[in-house]
Formats: structure tokens, C-alpha cells, sequence
């Protein structure tokens, strides 16, 4: 048995580790909170964007966007979005092992990807592996501007345009709830059907200023760029509620490790004192 | 006086709603004003001021650096966009990400490793497995 006093020294290095952890979940927590309102905050753009979007697909337009026209695949591209920071459980390797199982059910058909990479982790780990990254976003921060995004975003729209890749996928992590978060693979282009509810009168159009392909380009562009926002914006929210709840229980096991010890130490101390006692006893005795 | 509902949204927040009797905006092609039940349209936006005069005879001015203008009959949404925009801008800002990214692939080879890839995730999330076992048996 180890002695009473390194037994301490140890207690006491578990505790400053306790300390620590239980702060960063406490940060984590109301860092968790933002997040979130500045998910909601996007919304409404999000909304806008996609009922105009829907519109302005119902509207038979004689002009078709290359965003909207299917191909043969041969080489796909994704945007990966991962976080800045690691210290939050399983939320990054979860993302990229279903990013990896796409990727490889491609790669059987012989199609190669090529990535947008947002977030330092995901940056690292496919860099490690030599995949062909295209373009890179990473320390956005708390509370990511869309003017940060544009470049990654424009570089992987013109490789679509330029026919470099044919499909756009987007992997990011959604928030179920604080305990969930859930990794999803998302097809961006080409642009897939964007419902919705309300009917509209047929054969009904926008009066555009000035051509109609001007301003549908402007608006494609907003729309993915607003899909990639509120994935980023998601993406930080997931990252702060799985950070705080890897801490909760690193706090927590800390907490079990030092009963332990506790124990062991109390036994530790309570067998050196029995010790000095017979000893003190025998050699009485012995006199 | 009939009115229209206005909504002023930018892509990270929600900036105004509510409802005007006329409501005024920088289209591209020039400055237009729009009253309920104008036809459908839709075009983009300079730099510039809205303004949404209301029912009260109160006038509340915003300005955009730019973005989307969609009118229907009953509601007019200004998407309004948060960074200045230009097509060189852009531009500039699509040559950065690339920069970046070139200058990390110069360390490494071009080809994805995907076998290595996934040994290596098999093994984060065997850790990680085991991290939540051992969880389980501490309590």
C-alpha cells in the first residue's frame, strides 16, 4: 500500500483537475445558451430565403440554374464542418466517421471527393490522411459572420460550376437536444426540391429587376450560404452542449476517484497508526 | 389605409417586422416605393436606405449594404445582407481560402488514405467506448 502521504499528494492533483473541469462546463453551459439564441436569430433569414427560393422554383422559369441541373457524377465534393476545439466527447470523430462512410461508398464506385474544410479538427484530421482540400475556414469563434464563410463557400460553388465536382454534400453535426447531438449529410447541390405548404396560383411569376438570371444567381448564392451559416451557427452549439456534458461527467468521475482515494487513504493512515501502536506495545512488553 | 407587413431579416438575425402603409427601397435599377398589393417582384439591392412609413405616420429608416428585395402582394421581405458584397470581394476572399489550404497540402500527399483514416477512427471511438464503460463501472 502506497504511503498516507503520497496518497494526499494525489487527492489533492484530482481535485485542481475537478476544479478545472467543473469550470469548463460551467463556461461551456452559458457559452451553450448563446449558441442557441444565435441559431434562432438565423432563422428567419433561413426562412425567407427558402420561401422565395420555393417561389421562385414553382415560378416555371424559363431560366434553369446550373445549381439545379443534375449530372453524371465523378468526383464529389463536401463541406465539412467540424469544431475549432477538441475537449467535447465523440462530436467530431462522430462526424467524420459517417463523413467517412460516405465517402468510401463513393470511393467504391470510383469517384473522388474533394473537401471544404470548416473548423480546425476536421481540418487536421483529413489533412493527416492527405484528402484534397480545396478550402479551409477555421477559428471563427463564438459567433461566426457569414463574411468569414464566403471565400470557403465561393471556392467550392466554382469548383461545381467549373465541373470539378458534381455533387456538393454537407456534414455537419445537428442539435437534437443538449444530451443529443446528431451527424447528418445534407445534399446541397444540385438543389433539391424545396417544398412548400401554402398553394400558389399556377402560371404565376416575379416581375425581376433587372433579369431574371441576375437576380436568381443572387439568390442561389444566399440560399446556400444561409444553409452553411445555420449549420456553422449549429455545428457551435452542439460543440458547447457536448463539451458540457463530457465535462459534467469528468467532473463527476473526478469526484468518484477521489472517494476512492479518500478511502484508501483513511486505511492507509489507520494501519500506520495500529502499526506504531503494537509496535509501541511490543516493546513495552519486551522491557 | 390598407397595409403591408414588412419583414427586415439579415442572415444572423431577424432586424425588423411589422407592417407600413408604404414601404421604400434602394433597388438595384433605382429607388422603389412600394404600397400594398404591389405585383410580385423581385430584385436585388444596393447600398442604401429602406424606409417603412406606418400606420401612426411614424417613418423607420434602416440601411442595408445590400441583398435581396422579394415583394408579393401582402408582404415584402428584405433579405439584407450583413458583409459588403462585390463580385471581386468575393473574389479575394475565395483566393484566401484557397491560399490557406495550399499552403497545408505542401506537407502531406494528395492522396486520401481512407483504410488509414479508418483505423484511426476505429480506434478514437473503441477510447472512447471504454471511457463510458468504465463511467458505468465507477457508479
Amino acid at each position: 500500500m502506497a504511503g498516507a502521504k503520497e496518497i494526499r499528494t494525489k487527492i489533492r492533483s484530482i481535485q485542481n483537475t475537478q476544479k478545472i473541469t467543473s469550470a469548463m462546463e460551467m463556461v461551456a453551459a452559458s457559452k451553450m445558451r448563446r449558441a442557441q439564441e444565435r441559431m434562432r436569430a438565423a432563422r428567419p433569414y433561413a426562412e425567407s430565403v427558402r420561401r422565395v427560393m420555393a417561389h421562385v422554383r414553382l415560378a416555371r422559369l424559363e431560366y434553369r440554374h446550373v445549381y439545379s441541373i443534375e449530372r453524371e457524377v465523378s468526383s464529389v465534393g463536401y463541406i465539412i464542418i467540424s469544431s475549432d476545439r477538441g475537449l467535447c466527447g465523440g462530436l467530431n470523430i462522430n462526424l467524420f466517421r459517417s463523413a467517412l462512410e460516405s465517402i468510401s461508398e463513393w470511393d467504391e464506385k470510383g469517384v473522388s471527393t474533394k473537401f471544404g474544410i470548416i473548423g480546425n479538427k476536421g481540418l487536421g484530421f483529413f489533412r493527416r490522411f492527405g484528402g484534397n482540400i480545396l478550402c479551409q475556414a477555421t477559428h471563427l469563434g463564438d459567433a461566426p459572420q457569414i463574411s468569414e464563410l464566403i471565400g470557403a463557400i465561393k471556392v467550392m460553388l466554382d469548383a461545381y460550376e467549373e465541373e470539378k465536382i458534381d455533387r456538393l454534400y454537407l456534414v455537419s453535426n445537428s442539435f437534437v437536444n443538449t444530451m443529443t447531438q446528431s451527424p447528418q449529410i445534407e445534399q446541397i447541390l444540385p438543389i433539391k426540391g424545396v417544398e412548400l405548404e401554402e398553394k400558389l396560383p399556377e402560371y404565376w411569376d416575379y416581375l425581376y429587376e433587372p433579369e431574371s438570371h441576375v437576380v436568381v444567381d443572387a439568390l442561389m448564392l444566399r440560399y446556400i450560404e444561409s444553409i452553411i451559416y445555420q449549420a456553422v451557427v449549429e455545428n457551435i452549439a452542439c460543440e458547447q452542449s457536448a463539451r458540457m456534458v463530457a465535462m459534467k461527467s469528468a467532473t463527476d468521475n473526478a469526484g468518484n476517484l477521489i472517494d476512492e482515494l479518500q478511502l484508501i487513504y483513511n486505511k492507509a493512515r489507520q494501519a500506520a497508526i495500529t502499526q506504531e501502536i503494537s509496535e509501541i506495545v511490543g516493546g513495552a512488553a519486551a522491557v | 389605409m390598407s397595409t403591408i407587413a414588412v419583414e427586415i431579416v439579415s442572415a444572423e438575425e431577424a432586424i425588423w417586422s411589422g407592417s407600413g402603409t408604404m414601404v421604400y427601397a434602394p433597388a438595384e435599377m433605382g429607388e422603389v416605393g412600394i404600397a400594398p398589393q404591389h405585383a410580385p417582384l423581385l430584385t436585388r439591392l444596393k447600398p442604401g436606405e429602406v424606409r417603412v412609413q406606418q400606420e401612426n405616420g411614424d417613418e423607420q429608416f434602416f440601411y442595408v449594404s445590400g441583398g435581396l428585395l422579394e415583394i408579393q402582394p401582402h408582404v415584402v421581405t428584405v433579405l439584407s445582407d450583413t458583409a459588403l458584397r462585390a463580385a471581386d470581394l468575393d473574389e479575394a476572399k475565395a483566393q484566401e481560402a484557397i491560399k490557406q489550404a495550399e499552403r497545408d497540402l505542401q506537407e502531406k500527399t494528395s492522396e486520401m488514405e481512407l483504410a488509414k483514416a479508418k483505423a484511426e477512427l476505429v480506434q478514437a471511438v473503441a477510447q472512447l467506448r471504454a471511457v463510458e464503460k468504465l463511467r458505468k463501472t465507477a457508479r
